[in-house]
Formats: structure tokens, C-alpha cells, sequence
């Protein structure tokens, strides 16, 4: 019915099948825009949030997205002003994911304001000292990097390629997209850091609070980091994902080790920088204000220290270590947990730079607050990700994502008789 | 004659927590006297606006040792580290919708220019900040009771105590029509001054001596020597802000005879309380 | 974002911010620039 669309070569279940897959994670999609409809109309007294959690599960979820998004920006400054060939294997699918996810951190954002019709306030009257108006503009212009970089992937697509112009604007973008890439590159710097100075700068709240060098505290530094070194891991589990659910292999095995172990190293040197930083504020900065670090992690059932153990350790030093190994790298369960607990233990971290810096009570008198999200938060937190499984059934139906999977997936020649 | 004062105000609070009852009377004239809306059901204080909320403290003793006071919390209307107006909140706004007035001291809301993000909610280590998570709404014939000259704001926004910002415009506009340079202490005075039956509410300029404020606070007006953030910090020995360590320099303070009650202002290590009682302030340690 | 904007100011920091911005947008725009009108040249030229 499709097959017109269809990569030429490629093989592509049956366009029922495929519409059945889309109808069912449509009806999740449509579940969550109802729910936006309704905050957009009722206003946000639809959520838990209150005002001790003027900030809940929305802005976690921007930030971790963005966070596990920063495979994108990452993988582009690799291959494009690194120039390191291989990743070009995997580039279209780390651009799809990352437009993915900042799109989704757009719209969140959208939803999250209260006034959402004044939300180009925040460019129009920008007080450039606040790290949010930082991260707005970045982060706007960093999907439209996005968008660029994505274009030449939906232009190759069969029917759109036969038209010249197209073919010829996508030649063009390939030619310079290092130039995009840079650009992206220097976005994200500043985006991701200045969503880790989000909470970095703030002087009332000792959990979240941290010194700095010069106007950034050193949460913007680990932020941007941490997307680099944890980007990565999100872009190869859902390649994963994708290559289970279609039965295929996708991506040559040495180009998902490359990555891996790329992604290894940087985790390894995040999660050293990300000792030193605890460890520093929890000697220094914190008790310089008053507080033992024993004040963030009891009292209350949930905030304990197993959050910092399990985000640190389990979901920072073990993924790092089992990447940079050679032999548990390319052992491919080993690998997937490492990609698996370190995409947790980004959005752990992420958690915690949000919801534990509302919860932990500054005022001697103060108690701590927790939060549950109401099923609209829940429902418009999922709608990104239906959106996600949609935009990547669509884009790996009808687009040339993966490069190698031609080669890969070779109808094999019937064996010759002699 | 140009109408803004070429003095600078530093307008600011005292309460003497000894005298506060706890009887709520600053709250329900703040809220009277700036249109604060409120919910059918006000049970849950986590989502409802209190300009002016008033905390109980006890010094968590058993009977018969224990000791209860109340501590009404307006903003802190915070000078930010060193005095220089970023308050945690101000620095923070990304839309510039909450600004610190040099010449006043205050911090306001733009609520017109706020979009609800709530970044200046999370900034505040008091609470201060209420967010409209409702369209007001009054019950009918209530309406006509609403201040005329406080705007009501629209569901979306965040909005906080602006020490009674309309009164320090109608004192500003009265002394100029007068021909007079600046207000007297009396002119402008908040709601919740007014309104305090005990009289545990002492507000007025900060930089002027002649204020009452100003005597009671004696604040030093050099910054405290052991951590430099720290600025206006009290010469009265039974006077203290809350959480002064951090460097937010509010400009509310509280005076009370008892330790127990001077100890709550702040968070400090195991000891650490006992080697600066004695001093003035709370800021300083090590 | 604009020098006729009420909040702007002709400071370090607004030239930092906006300075930085106003030339990602450029290379951004002036990059798809070149691409579009050099394959809109590309295909005048294949017919």
C-alpha cells in the first residue's frame, strides 16, 4: 500500500500491521493530549503540584530528556568535527531521537507555565542573568539545529529525493553540516549548563546550591557533562529497542562499541567530577550554611541515602566501568544493562537536582514535602514518549535511518548447486 | 520638583515574637488589604495564598517545659548576597517579572509579566512565594469589598506580600502634592503593622536612624566580617533574621528574649550555636 | 532580545547573552541560506 515510500531495498512489515502498531500508541498519545487540553483549559490546579513543588515531575522530566537527548549533539560534535567516520552509522538515528526529545521538552515546557500564552515573555522580556532564560534560548535554537540536521534525512527519503531541488538541498546540507553541528554543539554547552545551573544557583537552597567558576556553579559544568557522557547510552538502548522490536540488526556492532566505549569513558571521568562535587559540598558547602548532609537524606521515607548510593554507584560508577572494559563491553547483556543503568541514573540525577530541592526543608521550622503527580502530569509526561514511538516507527519506516542496514540484512543468495 | 524621593529607602520589618500571640490578625488584614483570593476549602496550606502566613514553634520540650511562640512570615523582601538586590528570587525570574527596588528596598511582582513559570518559588527558602493555581474568586457581593487600589491577579501568576507597595505610593503622592520631599515614618506603614493588636510589628526605613526600626535593629553597616555575603546584619543582641547564613539578607527581623526561639532563625552544625549566642546575629561561624 | 526592548541594557551581560545568540541564529540562518539558493542554482543548472 506504502511500498512506494518504502527504502528502496528495505524490508518493512505490512502497512496493517504497522497502522495497527501506530492506532494502539496513538490512543496512549490522544490519552495524553486530553490531559493537556484539560491543563491548558482548567489551568495547572489539574497537577499535585503546590507551592512547595512549584517544580515536579515536568521539569524532571525536561531536564531528562534534554539530558538523555544530548546523544545528539554529542554524536555530531564526534563525527562531524571529530571527524570520527564510523558514527556516521548511527548519526541519523542520534539526530531523530535528540529532535525527538527536544521537541518533547518544548512542548513540556509549554504545558508546565502558568500563563502559557505569554510564554515568549521569557525572550521578549529575557533577563539574561536567569540560567532559565539561558536555557530557553538555547534550547529553542538548538532544535532548530535539530530540525536542519534532521531535514536531509526526510528529503532522502525515496519520492522526495526524485525531486531535484531536494536532492540537491540535501546534498548541500550534508556538504556543510559540520558547521550545524558546531553550532549545536556550542548550544548545548551552554543549554545543558545552564539547566544543571537551574538548581546550582540556587543561594536559599543548600541541597541544590553549589559554588562555581565565575557566574556558573560547577552543577553547569556536570550537566553538560553528564548529557555527553549519558546522551550517548539513551541513543544506543533505543537502537536496541528498535533493532528487537523489528528483528533486525540496525548498526554494525563495532559502531555500537565505539560509541560505548566513548560513552564509557566520559561516564567514568563524569561520575570522578560527580564524587568530588558531593563530597565537596557535603564537607564544605553545606556545613558552611548549617547543614549535615544527614538533614537532605533522613527524616522521610523516600529521600534516603540509597537515592545518592544508587545514583552514584549503581547507575554511574557500574555502567562506566562495564564500558570502558573491553570484555564486558562487547558482551552484549553487559552492555545493555550498562546502557539501561545509565539512562537511569541520568534521570536519577535529575530527579534529584528537582524534586529532592523542593522536598528538603530549609527553615529550621520547616517540614519536608513530598509529592505524587495527579494522572494528568502522569498522562502528559507519557504523551512524549508515544510521541517518540510514533515519530520513530514513522521515520525508520520511510526514511534511510540506519545506513547499514542494507548490508546488514542482505536477502541471503539461495546456495549455489554445483 | 521630580515626585520619586532622592533618598534611598530601605524599608524593612522588626517583630518582637514575644509579643505576637499568634492570633492571626496580620494575615487576615494583609489579605483583606490586597485582595488575596482564597479557596472554599483552605485546608490544605500547601496550595493556598498566605502573603502573610504565621508559623507555631515550639521548643520541643515535654510538659511542662514546653514553650510555644508564633512567627508571622511576610516576604523577606531579600538583598540578595551582599546587599546588591539579587534576591534569590529577583536573580532567578527569567521574564524580569519580579524586580528589587533600589530606592525602596522592595522586591515586587509584575503580575502581568509574570507567566507562571514558578523558578522564583523554588529560588525562595521561605516560602514566601504563592502561586494562583485557581481564578480568584470571590463569593457574590464580595466584589464590591475588594481594595481599589490593589490589581487582583489572574490564575497563572505567582504573587507574594509587597509591603503594601499602593500605601508607599499613596504616602509618596500625598507628601508630593504637599510639597514635601519625603514621606513621614507614620505615612506609610503595612496592613499588617496596622493591624497588629499586640503591637509586635515595627516597620519603617532602615537606613534612617530616626525610625524605630532602625533603633531596635541597630544594623551594622558594615558587612559581617566572618562571611562577607552578609549585610545589614542587627547590632542587638536579641535580634536575628531567618536563615542569615545563607546570604539572602532579608530585610524582615525578628527580636525575641529567648535563645530557643534565636536558634530556630538559622540551621547550625552540632556546637556551633553555643560558641555565637552571645554574639550579635547568627551569620557568623567557624 | 531587541535593543528596543524595555529590559535592554547596554551591558556585558546583554552583549555576552545576546551576542552569543544573535550569531548562532546567523550562522544558522545564513548556513540554510547558502544551501537553499545553491541547490535551487543546482537545479536550474541540471535542466
Amino acid at each position: 500500500m506504502d511500498s512506494a515510500l518504502i527504502p528502496e531495498g528495505a524490508k518493512r512489515c505490512s502497512f496493517p500491521k504497522f497502522a495497527i502498531g501506530i492506532v494502539i500508541v496513538g490512543a496512549v498519545l490522544l490519552w495524553g493530549v486530553f490531559a493537556m487540553g484539560l491543563i491548558w483549559w482548567k489551568g495547572l490546579n489539574q497537577t499535585n503540584m503546590n507551592d512547595y513543588y512549584g517544580f515536579a515531575l515536568w521539569i524532571w522530566a525536561d531536564l531528562a530528556v534534554i539530558a538523555v537527548g544530548g546523544g545528539a549533539f554529542f554524536t555530531g560534535l564526534l563525527r562531524y568535527i571529530f571527524n570520527i567516520d564510523e558514527l556516521k552509522n548511527i548519526i541519523n538515528f542520534a539526530v531523530i531521537i535528540g529532535f525527538i526529545c527536544y521537541s518533547s521538552a518544548l512542548l513540556i515546557l509549554a504545558i508546565d507555565i502558568g500563563q502559557p500564552l505569554r510564554g515568549w515573555f521569557i525572550f521578549w522580556h529575557a533577563n539574561v542573568h536567569s540560567m532559565l532564560t539561558e536555557v530557553a534560548f538555547c534550547l529553542s535554537a538548538y532544535f532548530a539545529v535539530l530540525t536542519i540536521e534532521f531535514i536531509p534525512n526526510i528529503l532522502e527519503n525515496r519520492q522526495a529525493n526524485k525531486v531535484p531541488f531536494f536532492r540537491h538541498l540535501a546534498h548541500n546540507m550534508h556538504g556543510i553540516m559540520a558547521v550545524f553541528a558546531a553550532t549545536g554543539a556550542f548550544l548545548s554547552f551552554f543549554h545543558q549548563g545552564s539547566l544543571g545551573g537551574v538548581a546550582g544557583v540556587l543561594f536559599g537552597r543548600p541541597f541544590a546550591y553549589r559554588e562555581g567558576l565565575l557566574i556558573w556553579p560547577w552543577t553547569f559544568f556536570l550537566f553538560t557533562w553528564s548529557a555527553a557522557a549519558f546522551g550517548p547510552c539513551f541513543t544506543l538502548l533505543i537502537t536496541k529497542i528498535t533493532e528487537t522490536i523489528t528483528g533486525k540488526k540496525l548498526v554494525k556492532d563495532n559502531v555500537v562499541n565505539l560509541l560505548a566505549k566513548i560513552s564509557g569513558w566520559m561516564i567514568t571521568i563524569y561520575i570522578i567530577a560527580k564524587i568530588i562535587d558531593t563530597i565537596y559540598w557535603a564537607t564544605v558547602t553545606a556545613p558552611s550554611l548549617g547543614f549535615n548532609i544527614s538533614h537532605f537524606y533522613t527524616n522521610n521515607g523516600f529521600y534516603g541515602y540509597w537515592i545518592l548510593i544508587t545514583e552514584i554507584l549503581v547507575c554511574g560508577l557500574v555502567p562506566g566501568i562495564i564500558l570502558i572494559m573491553k570484555s564486558t563491553r562487547e558482551n552484549p547483556t553487559l552492555r545493555l544493562i550498562a546502557f539501561i543503568l545509565g539512562v537511569i541514573g541520568i534521570c536519577l540525577n535529575r530527579w534529584v537536582m528537582v524534586l529532592q530541592v523542593m522536598a528538603v526543608p530549609v527553615m529550621s521550622f520547616d517540614t519536608w514535602a513530598l509529592y505524587f503527580p495527579s494522572w494528568q502530569e502522569i498522562a502528559t509526561t507519557i504523551l512524549p514518549v508515544a510521541y517518540g514511538i510514533i515519530l520513530i516507527s514513522v521515520t525508520y519506516r520511510y526514511l534511510p535511518v540506519f545506513p547499514q542496514e542494507a548490508e546488514l540484512n542482505a536477502v541471503e543468495p539461495a546456495a549455489e548447486t554445483e | 520638583m521630580k515626585q520619586e524621593n532622592n533618598k534611598e529607602h530601605k524599608f524593612g520589618m522588626v517583630i518582637d515574637l514575644d509579643k505576637c500571640t499568634g492570633c492571626g490578625s496580620c494575615m487576615v488584614s494583609c489579605m483583606s488589604e490586597n485582595n488575596v483570593p482564597f479557596k472554599e476549602d483552605e485546608s490544605n496550606k500547601k496550595d493556598s495564598i498566605t502573603w502573610m502566613r504565621v508559623y507555631k514553634l515550639t521548643n520541643g520540650k515535654s510538659f511542662p517545659d514546653t514553650e510555644t511562640a508564633y512567627l508571622p512570615r511576610p516576604c523577606m523582601h531579600c538583598a540578595g548576597k551582599g546587599g546588591h538586590g539579587h534576591s534569590p528570587c529577583v536573580s532567578v525570574c527569567p521574564a524580569t517579572a519580579t524586580e528589587y527596588g533600589h530606592d525602596t528596598g522592595i522586591v515586587s511582582q509584575i503580575y502581568t509579566r509574570c507567566f507562571g513559570c514558578r523558578y522564583c518559588m523554588g529560588a525562595c527558602p521561605y516560602h514566601a512565594r504563592y502561586f494562583n493555581w485557581w481564578d480568584p474568586k470571590w463569593p457574590e457581593g464580595m466584589e464590591n469589598y475588594l481594595s481599589p487600589n490593589v490589581s487582583p491577579r489572574m490564575r497563572g501568576v505567582v504573587e507574594k506580600c509587597s509591603f503594601c507597595y499602593h500605601r508607599y505610593q499613596a504616602a509618596r503622592d500625598k507628601a508630593y502634592h504637599e510639597g514635601r520631599n519625603d514621606i513621614e515614618e507614620n505615612e506609610f506603614q503595612t496592613a499588617c503593622t496596622t493591624a497588629c493588636p499586640a503591637g509586635a510589628i515595627v516597620f519603617g526605613d532602615l537606613n534612617n536612624p530616626a525610625h524605630k526600626v532602625h533603633q531596635i535593629v541597630k544594623p551594622d553597616p558594615h558587612p559581617d566580617k566572618w562571611n562577607r555575603h552578609v549585610v545589614g546584619k542587627s547590632r542587638n543582641p536579641k535580634v536575628f533574621r531567618l536563615l542569615e547564613r545563607l546570604g539572602t539578607n532579608p530585610k524582615i527581623y525578628y527580636l525575641s528574649e529567648r535563645e530557643w526561639i534565636r536558634r530556630k532563625g538559622d540551621n547550625y552544625l552540632d556546637g556551633e550555636w553555643d560558641k555565637i549566642k552571645n554574639h550579635h546575629g547568627s551569620s557568623s561561624h567557624g | 532580545m531587541f535593543p528596543f526592548n524595555f529590559e535592554w541594557a547596554w551591558d556585558v551581560g546583554h552583549a555576552i547573552f545576546f551576542g552569543g545568540f544573535w550569531y548562532a541564529i546567523s550562522i544558522m540562518g545564513a548556513g540554510m541560506a547558502y544551501c537553499i539558493l545553491k541547490a535551487a542554482l543546482d537545479t536550474m543548472n541540471d535542466n
